[in-house]
């Protein structure tokens, strides 16, 4: 049997930030049979319109991924937020417009973002990657409450040999990224991430990971900003081994 | 109350900036949240309860007028007087004219949010009439000529050290040296100030946390008893409530009782729950001689009808504020008006409008906290996001944002354009911040650079890495 096709729904904070996930991605669903693409004809989920009231353009940009993605069996995101997007925020966008609402719920059964995919959908027996340290996690908002992604991550890491997950007080809590909302009310998300980080430090690990860059990013930047000696990577990158770029935030000079 | 809600993102960096009040917000993750969530593992059956009672609120709301009617028959037949308000001005006309028929000079008040909407208490204070809050929250901030920062626990901004500093400046008729340090003796102490209030209070004002249709009573629960005395001492009881607070039975008031409790302080029950059904009667040993119900829609009946009808399922238990990050760090003074939070950043700009209320909805990180723990289940984030929509249908906020806006729309809509834009910027942004891996200072971002670094690119995009990856070309 030819192996399914799964498109890899890059994000577009990976494409630009952080190719290094996208590939830590691919290498991971590759490990779960599946032959990677890479559609070109995607942007951006379309969540900073959708969020800033934009209808048309969210609308427009749900379109142009759901038809991108036509000819793949599997749609992964390495992304909670941008998979809660395609798969229940898309078919909202559309309601009221029966064809395109059957075509967005037929994409939205395809869509799983990176982890539910690989602990549940096509579940790896064991992962690439090895990991000698602790290591804490955030569980990401939309992923959570929206695709109810909480074990599915650790599952994960428990694969990962030399790995030990310390637990954060408040693992659930918001980081205070909220995409726009990090630069609009910058102070009251500041007031959020101080405590996230704050929280993240307690699990005296050296890495906290996450399943959202966007999440990532914010954290990592109040880490350096305040200079603790704790990095931040996406999970993928640690799942599939994928270790040799220095920490979002970091250059090979200065990683902690 | 004056709404100050276009302030929004000062007022929330005073707050911020406020220690005092940060040491007291620090206390709801171990207080009420805690509290909930012991309640909830409590009980198995939460979830069903929550669905449950979403569909009480549901149903009750799909068929409000009937429901109305019907209470108001009841009532009425029970005794007691109902008159409608259409808005604040006229609920606060009705209830000034029961008191000033009644002669009153003193109003002694239970916990209402609706009266806060409405502004009565400066209403009847202009007309020369003395109120006196009996809510211990609310007694405090009354004193202090503040509004409340939380829908369940009104002072929930301030510490038990602000209140004792308060109580010894406001009670100088006692004992200077009097101790004061815990809880139950501030308690004590507003208790015994405000018995004297209770005897010589000529009207009572409640709210109703819920209305019954099948027995005409108001129901309010609270934990101090404060309520059963503000309705039975004086000589006329005023209920005050949105019409949105009807429930056919006594039966579903109760399912909605046992999520409320749980969701707002993690009780199984309130210490009181107090039903009030028309004026005492012929062998009662006490109650009000008159009872008096005002129903105001003030805006609820416009909400039925729109997209936003979903809020009105809102039991007002507070749960959605408790576990909100941005209440968490700025509190609900903040907020700029009457209800703060989630819920707040929902109703508020259904009742005032969204162009001067534009920051609520839009200040929230999605987190989606919110719904997760509402008990009847309301979607705060969509609702939150239409509003976001119709902010965004009137216009941006600055020329700026909408230029950037639309670039950005028009480059994502086209791939290719956007790839190639994307390459460009990205190795700029790539080469720049290569050294250090991050940036401290960029004439754009500014918000984010204040508090925080920006990771800087890794320099290639992930597609123009993967096309040279499809064609052999090592990374
Ligand atoms: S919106 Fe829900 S959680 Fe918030 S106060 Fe109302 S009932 Fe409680």
């Amino acid at each position: 049997m030819p192996a399914p096709h799964a498109g890899l729904f890059v994000t577009c904070l990976v494409d630009l930030m952080r190719p290094s996930i996208g590939f830590a991605a691919a290498r991971l669903i590759e490990a779960a049979g599946c032959m990677v693409v890479v559609p070109d004809r995607q942007t951006c989920c379309g969540q900073p319109a959708y969020n800033s009231g934009d209808r048309a353009t969210a609308k427009a940009l749900a379109l142009q991924t759901i038809r991108a993605f036509a000819d793949c069996e599997y749609v992964v995101a390495p992304s909670g937020s941008c998979a809660a997007m395609l798969k229940v925020h898309y078919p909202r966008l559309v309601s009221g417009e029966p064809d395109l609402e059957a075509e967005a719920r037929a994409f939205a059964a395809k869509v799983h973002e990176l982890c539910t995919f690989l602990a549940d959908i096509r579940p790896i027996a064991d992962v690439p990657g090895r990991y000698d340290g602790r290591v804490t996690y955030h569980d990401a908002c939309s992923g959570l409450r929206e695709l109810s992604i909480k074990s599915a991550p650790r599952r994960l890491l428990a694969k990962v040999p030399g790995l030990k997950l310390a637990e954060m007080p408040e693992p659930e809590a918001c980081c205070g990224f909220g995409g726009l909302f990090a630069e609009k009310y910058a102070d009251i998300s500041n007031a959020i991430v101080t405590r996230k980080t704050d929280n993240a430090a307690t699990a005296e690990a050296s890495l906290v990971l996450a399943g959202d860059l966007g999440c990532l990013m914010n954290m990592a930047g109040k880490l350096t900003r305040t200079g603790r000696p704790l990095a931040c990577r996406h999970i993928a990158e640690v799942l599939a081994g994928e270790l040799t770029d220095p920490p979002i935030g970091h250059s090979a000079v200065s990683a902690p | 109350m004056k709404p100050d809600t276009a302030q929004f993102r000062e007022n929330a960096a005073a707050a911020i900036a406020d220690p005092r009040l940060q040491s007291a917000l620090a206390k709801l993750p171990g207080g009420l949240v805690a509290q909930r969530r012991a309640a909830v593992t409590a009980l198995p059956e939460f979830e069903a309860l929550r669905d449950e009672a979403r569909a009480i609120r549901d149903a009750t709301l799909a068929n409000l007028a009937t429901h109305l009617e019907a209470f108001e028959a009841k009532a009425t037949a029970m005794g007691s007087h109902v008159h409608w308000a259409t808005d604040a001005d006229e609920a606060r006309q009705t209830i000034s004219n029961i008191c000033n028929t009644a002669n009153a000079r003193l109003v002694i008040k239970g916990k209402s949010m609706v009266t806060e909407e409405i502004g009565l208490n400066a209403y009847l204070q202009n007309s020369g009439i003395e109120v006196v809050e009996s809510d211990l929250g609310e007694y405090i901030i009354q004193k202090r000529g503040e509004a409340p920062s939380h829908i369940i626990a009104p002072a929930i901004h301030l510490t038990e050290a602000d209140v004792e500093a308060d109580f010894r400046s406001y009670h100088t008729h006692l004992d200077r040296d009097r101790e004061l340090g815990t809880p139950e003796r501030l308690v004590a102490e507003a208790r015994a100030v405000l018995r004297e209030k209770f005897l010589n209070a000529d009207v009572g004002i409640t709210g109703a946390n819920f209305l019954i249709s099948e027995t005409g009573s108001s129901i309010i629960v609270t934990n101090e008893g404060n309520g059963d005395l503000t309705q039975i001492l004086p000589r006329i009881h005023i209920v005050v409530a949105t019409i949105d607070k009807v429930v056919p039975t006594l039966d579903e008031a109760m399912t909605l009782l046992r999520v409320l409790a749980r969701s707002a302080t993690g009780q199984d029950m309130t210490a009181y729950t107090t039903l009030a059904t028309g004026p005492r009667r012929a062998d009662d040993l006490d109650g009000p001689t008159k009872c008096h119900i005002v129903l105001i829609d003030n805006g609820r009946t416009e909400m039925l009808a729109s997209d936003m009808r979903e809020a009105l399922r809102c039991i007002r238990c507070g749960a959605c504020m408790n576990h909100c990050p941005v209440y968490n760090a700025i509190g609900g003074h903040a907020y700029g008006w009457v209800y703060p939070g989630p819920i707040g950043a929902v109703l508020t700009p259904a009742l005032l409008g969204i162009t001067e209320t534009r920051h609520l909805p839009n200040a929230s990180t999605f987190c989606g906290a919110c719904e997760s723990v509402c008990p009847v289940k309301i979607p705060l984030v969509s609702l939150m996001r239409t509003w976001r929509e119709r902010a965004h249908n009137q216009g941006p906020r600055t020329r700026g944002a909408r230029i950037l806006a639309k670039l950005w729309s028009a480059a994502a809509t086209r791939p290719a354009l956007y790839h190639l834009l994307a390459r460009f910027a990205v190795a700029i942004a790539g080469a720049l911040g290569r050294a250090k891996g991050r940036f401290r200072r960029l004439p754009i971002a500014r918000g984010w650079l204040k508090h925080r670094d920006l990771p800087a690119p890794q320099g290639r995009t992930f597609q123009q890495l993967w096309k040279e990856a499809e064609r052999g070309v090592p990374r």
